[in-house]
């Protein structure tokens, strides 16, 4: 989660991500900060984050974004 | 037929012949060109009767059908459009504001209580008031008169390196003729449905405007929300039975980028047109695979050359070793001529700057003749008569084909998210910050960042909320760092090699 939060912070650092729910909702999150949390997820926790993944439940929280690389590590 | 002078004479000859078609829709409400043809003609009476005539008229609304309904009520009533940016921040607005002076503002619901927290103080009207005045036909045939074909129908603004966006004004000729040439390439007809992603506040989203009322085509505005979802993006298309689009790179690279077509295809694209900046061939070989039977167009051209000026039909196959994907030649009625730093005609194959020749050349920079004169200059090659060329600041090349190549920029105007930006405006916006010593703002191209270095004692947090009251999303840093010195090269300026490669090296620590 840490380094989560580490990739997310550098993207946004006027964000306290440990608090924010609604990333997509109140816009925080934009087209270009989707595409590159999927390459630095994909750095990071080596998984690729399947498309039909790529829904705003996924990435409206850090904890969500978080549940969903631990889900696709377990799914191997 | 007569000889046309005036864009809105396609809304005016297609809503004969068409009436109850849908012309544009988003998600979710359809307009017909019947009810596009009411409602235009009602904002251009009441503009006119307010006494506007000849003036921008500001168009500050959300994405949505109605914005170009009212674009073509500005035309109507003899006005010219001004499209606001409903997102960008107050800072910005205020700029082009003092730019235009303009006397009328059209809102919509989600913006009349935003502009009443400007430095504002003429009238403003809400679209949902004005779209019921009765039509006047007898005053606007007389307008319609009246109208030359180098008259004004929009200013659109654009990034300035001295951190002062500037308005480019264009007129009925430079767009009537751009629309026809680009249609042609395109093969637009009636069966046409385009899926716009441009946001209207740019001139790139006259490709879907103005060839649909021209051939009766239909155009859904996409909701920008959906390019961040690229898999419901797609079921979008299908959905609407989208078979045209005309997009910017990084739009169409999130779709290949990500794996959609791994579960779900564009059914019924058969055209696709793409501009703003290179396509990365390993993505636009996805994008070939997937759709093998469609037709890809590569589009190049600046927003003073009223909307693209270059055009390649892809007609060969592409590998990763070749070179990029041509911008090819340009439209028909328009001339490029490539000048090297001699002011001379390029030579075979030698790099020059892209200059443009032709009616497409907008009429220059609003109320600002002295940045105007910088780039719309006296072609050198012409000591016989007047002629104008526009000095794009592109360096191109034509390869062994005959054909022209993008090569690179002049100075620091970027490409990013299909948005032109000079990271200068970026850097003099954040210099203004209290606490912010000196900034530089480099671009990363092969991950599409901008990075600002700073120093001052402001926080990074501080920096980027600072960037988001004064400049548009699109410009706003995807990454800040700190420095304790700026570092300057032996002329006292800054030194942007050694940032970049002090960047590159950051990201090797990390990995």
């Amino acid at each position: 989660m840490e380094s989560l939060i580490e990739i997310l912070e550098e993207l946004h650092p006027e964000v306290d991500f440990e608090e924010h729910k609604s990333l997509i909702d109140d816009k925080v999150l934009d087209s270009f900060d989707i595409i590159t949390l999927i390459s630095e997820i994909h750095e990071e926790y080596d998984v690729r984050v399947p498309v039909d993944e790529i829904i705003p439940e996924n990435f409206n929280s850090a904890q969500s974004l978080y549940s969903l690389i631990q889900r696709l590590q377990d799914e191997g | 037929m007569s000889r046309q002078n005036n864009i809105l004479e396609y809304l005016e000859n297609i809503v004969d012949i068409n009436p109850d078609k849908v012309c544009y829709a988003n998600q979710s409400e359809e307009f017909t060109f019947k009810q596009v043809y009411d409602s235009a003609r009602a904002i251009g009476t009441f503009l006119h009767k307010e006494g506007h005539y000849k003036k921008p008229v500001v168009v500050f609304m959300k994405k949505h059908p109605t914005m170009i309904i009212t674009f073509l009520g500005v035309v109507y009533a003899g006005d010219y459009y001004v499209p606001i940016d409903e997102e960008m921040p107050a800072h910005r607005i205020e700029m082009i504001f003092n730019n235009l002076s303009p006397e009328a503002v059209i809102c919509d619901e989600s913006t009349i209580d935003i502009i009443k927290t400007f430095n504002y103080e003429n009238s403003v009207y809400l679209y949902d008031e004005i779209v019921k005045t009765q039509t006047d036909s007898l005053v606007l045939n007389e307008i319609s008169k009246r109208v030359i074909d180098t008259d004004p129908i929009y200013i659109v603004f654009t990034s300035g390196s001295t951190g002062v966006p500037k308005g480019v004004v264009a007129c009925h000729r430079s767009v009537i003729d751009y629309i026809e040439s680009f249609s042609d390439v395109l093969e637009i007809n009636s069966d046409t449905v385009f899926g716009n992603q441009t946001p209207l506040y740019v001139d790139a989203s006259l490709k879907e405007i103005y060839p649909t009322l021209k051939y009766g085509a239909t155009a859904y505005i996409i909701p920008k929300e959906l390019f961040m979802f690229p898999l419901k993006l797609v079921q979008f298309l299908n959905e609407k039975k989208i078979n045209t689009i005309c997009w910017v790179v990084p739009a169409l690279t999130m779709i290949s980028g990500l794996g959609v077509f791994e579960k779900e295809k564009p059914e019924y694209l058969h055209t696709i047109a793409f501009g703003s900046e290179v396509f990365p061939i390993k993505q636009f070989l996805l994008w070939r695979k997937a759709l093998p039977n469609a037709k890809f167009i590569n589009l190049y051209g600046p927003t003073e050359a009223t909307g693209m000026s270059c055009y390649y039909v892809v007609d060969r196959e592409f590998s990763e070793e070749d070179d990029a994907i041509p911008i090819g030649r340009p439209f028909k009625n328009t001339d490029i001529i490539l000048l090297n730093d001699a002011d001379e005609l390029a030579k075979e194959g030698e790099p020059g700057e892209i200059c443009i020749r032709g009616t497409s050349l907008t009429l220059g920079y609003y109320k600002d003749f002295t940045r105007t004169n910088e780039v719309f200059v006296q072609n050198p090659l012409n000591d016989l008569y007047p002629e104008t060329i526009y000095r794009t600041g592109d360096i191109g090349k034509y390869n062994d084909r005959g054909e022209l190549i993008f090569l690179s920029r002049k100075d620091h105007q970027i490409k990013h998210m299909g948005h032109r930006i000079e990271l200068g405006e970026i850097e003099a916006a954040i210099s203004r910050m209290d606490g912010i010593i000196n900034t530089c703002c480099i671009f990363d191209d092969v991950k599409k960042r901008i990075i600002l270095y700073y120093t001052g004692k402001s926080s990074k947090a501080d920096v980027i909320n600072y960037a988001k009251g004064k400049l548009p999303r699109y410009m706003i840093p995807n990454l800040v760092e700190q420095l304790d010195v700026m570092p300057l090269t032996t002329n006292g300026k800054i030194n942007r090699v050694l940032l970049k490669d002090k960047y590159l090296n950051r990201k090797s620590q990390r990995q």
